[in-house]
């Protein structure tokens, strides 16, 4: 075995001296609140970097529903499940048929809605929430699954539309062309041409709006507050209402929250890194 | 279609029908769904907030409320050295995690966590940290120094930071990876040349890398400011604006005046945010899309 020069090592030093801190700065909150989760009420407030017993009892408060704060933690999470599904399917087929009509059927007017849904796509999503809120009074849906379904919708397909845009570009026409030559419809390019070619980015496109919805807080917070329509994020902010708020069932609330989003981020990272960096900044 | 515009109709114009294609008429039947989404729910809202917002009156009531101009000036602090500090760590760490090691590439994994969970409850937990009383911070410095620690959260300026901290944590993944595609997209041998060439590392960042990275360097940072603008949760999950509403920006003040019940205040203080948003849009799509 070769033993490492002195130089060697010096770098291996200098990378470590930023991969360490870099570890730390991202692990830190994340542990905290693995911290919480797993530490009865008295250790997680005297400070304690590890609990002197460490528990599942605050899962178990939260699976049972044995709180206060808790008693629609199944209600709240079906919703959180359920909407953001639907945003997903949604946002799916609008973006999917939008992009192919500008991009393979080339309609008239497609340039413009482009840069339409581009517009809203870079006007902060918290600025439309003011008049969104207010729209959805006039349309009668507060307090409804379906405003928020919608608005998640609506912050979710102009980006969706753009990166399913760029993919199309990429396809070959002569496909569209071989396929009408053999008395393809319009419908059946879509079906079978078009759609298994996009899987990838429609893969990327789905998981994206998807963990969006499931991870809006603002536009949930505004347009649902009864305690049995609202999602899981309102329902942590709404822990925040009393002053001894039980903090640790709070954070074992927000882990498994946050479990599900970590875990299909990490499942599809390879399609989300491809499919969506690409689309985010074109240099 | 000249004849049809000049007015003349004693030579009718064909039906709509039989001068679009039948891909055409497919075309405008799939592109509906979002042109309704579109009309409904930014059209509709935006004109209506528009309109909530004309009266003048706002717009002095804003200049006269000392939390607004608060908010503006800590959203300016927020955009010009928030994001400035935060892409400039990004633009550090693309080139330690360009680096071919195995346990570098495994703490990449890692790194993209605050990026793939929630928000909420990451930024709630950090808010606990902060607390004076409990917080694993303030027990910390007491069993350290045998003080108590500082009132995070209550000092407007370390409440903003905290809250800025809080910003880059989340968003520097992101930012980080994709500067990370800009540096692996440059080509290999102008550094192994400049390798034989005996350059520092200086002189490889400054004529190597920064030259074929700042077009996107300069893009990602002015496509970050505009998003901060509406970063919400950062600020009200962890100082919920306060304390005395001292660290708001645009984007909570906005919802403070609609929880008062103040609609035309909120827009009026969305509108006021738009001669800095609308220039920066109109600039990145122009970038976008050419």
């Amino acid at each position: 075995m070769k033993l490492p020069s002195l130089r060697e090592v010096a770098t291996e030093a200098r990378l470590l001296l930023i991969g360490i801190p870099v570890f730390l700065w991202t692990m830190i909150p994340i542990y905290h609140m693995f911290l919480f989760a797993i530490s009865p009420k008295e250790d997680a407030f005297s400070g304690k970097l590890w609990p002197d017993h460490p528990t599942l009892h605050n899962f178990e408060i939260v699976f049972k529903q044995q709180h206060y704060f808790l008693r629609d933690f199944y209600v709240q999470f079906w919703n959180s499940t359920l909407i953001a599904a639907a945003v997903g399917v949604l946002t799916l087929f609008i973006a999917t048929a939008a992009a192919f009509s500008i991009s393979r059927l080339k309609v008239p007017g497609g340039r413009m809605v482009l840069n339409l849904a581009l517009f809203t796509y870079f006007i902060p999503a918290a600025f439309l929430a003011v008049p969104m809120y207010r729209t959805m009074g006039n349309y009668g849906l507060l307090n409804n699954h379906w405003s928020l379904i919608l608005a998640m919708v609506t912050i979710a397909s102009p980006y969706a539309i753009w990166v399913l845009k760029q993919a199309s570009d990429k396809l070959p026409v002569e496909l569209d062309e071989a396929a009408v030559m053999d008395g393809a419809t319009t419908l059946q390019i879509f079906r079978l041409v078009y759609l298994p070619l996009m899987m990838p980015s429609l893969v990327a496109i789905g998981t994206y709006a998807v963990l969006l919805a499931w991870n809006e807080y603002l536009y949930a917070f505004l347009l649902l507050s009864n305690d049995r329509q609202i999602t899981l994020p309102v329902a942590l902010g709404n822990f925040l209402a009393a002053d001894d708020s039980p903090w640790e069932l709070l954070m074992t609330t927000g882990f498994i929250y946050a479990l599900p989003p970590a875990a299909v981020y990490y499942a599809f990272r390879r399609y989300m890194v491809g499919g969506l960096t690409a689309g985010a900044v074109k240099s | 279609m000249a004849i049809t515009l000049s007015g003349d109709q004693s030579i009718p114009a064909p039906p709509l029908s039989s001068r679009l294609t039948p891909a055409q008429v497919w075309g405008i039947v799939l592109l509906a769904p979002y042109l309704l989404v579109f009309l409904a729910f930014v059209v509709y809202p935006v004109c209506y907030g528009l309109w909530l917002a004309r009266a003048p009156s706002n717009y002095v009531a804003l200049y006269n409320d000392p939390i607004f101009a608060r908010a503006a000036v800590n959203t300016l602090i927020f955009l010009v050295i928030g994001i400035n500090i935060k892409m400039l760590i990004a633009l550090f760490l693309s080139g330690f995690f360009a680096q071919q090691r195995t346990w570098i590439k495994w703490l990449s994994v890692i790194f993209i966590l605050p990026w793939a969970v929630p928000s909420i409850p990451t930024i709630l937990s950090v808010r606990f940290m902060l607390n004076p009383e409990w917080g694993v911070i303030s027990h910390l410095i007491f069993s350290f120094t045998g003080d108590d620690g500082p009132n995070w959260l209550n000092d407007p300026t370390v409440a903003l930071t905290m809250a800025i901290g809080v910003h880059i944590w989340k968003s520097l993944p992101f930012w980080t990876l994709i500067l990370i595609t800009g540096r692996l997209a440059i080509a290999h041998d102008l550094f192994e040349a400049a390798e034989v060439d005996g350059a520092s590392w200086w002189q490889k960042f400054r004529y190597i890398t920064w030259p074929s990275m700042q077009t996107l360097y300069v893009t990602c940072t002015l496509l970050s400011m505009i998003w901060t603008l509406g970063d919400f949760n950062s600020v009200y999950l962890l100082t919920g604006g306060g304390p005395a509403d001292l660290t708001h920006v645009l984007s909570t003040l906005g919802i403070r005046y609609l929880r008062l019940d103040q609609l035309s205040l909120a827009m009026a203080s969305i509108v006021c945010a738009m001669p800095f948003v609308l220039p920066l849009v109109y600039f990145m799509m122009k970038r976008l899309s050419r």
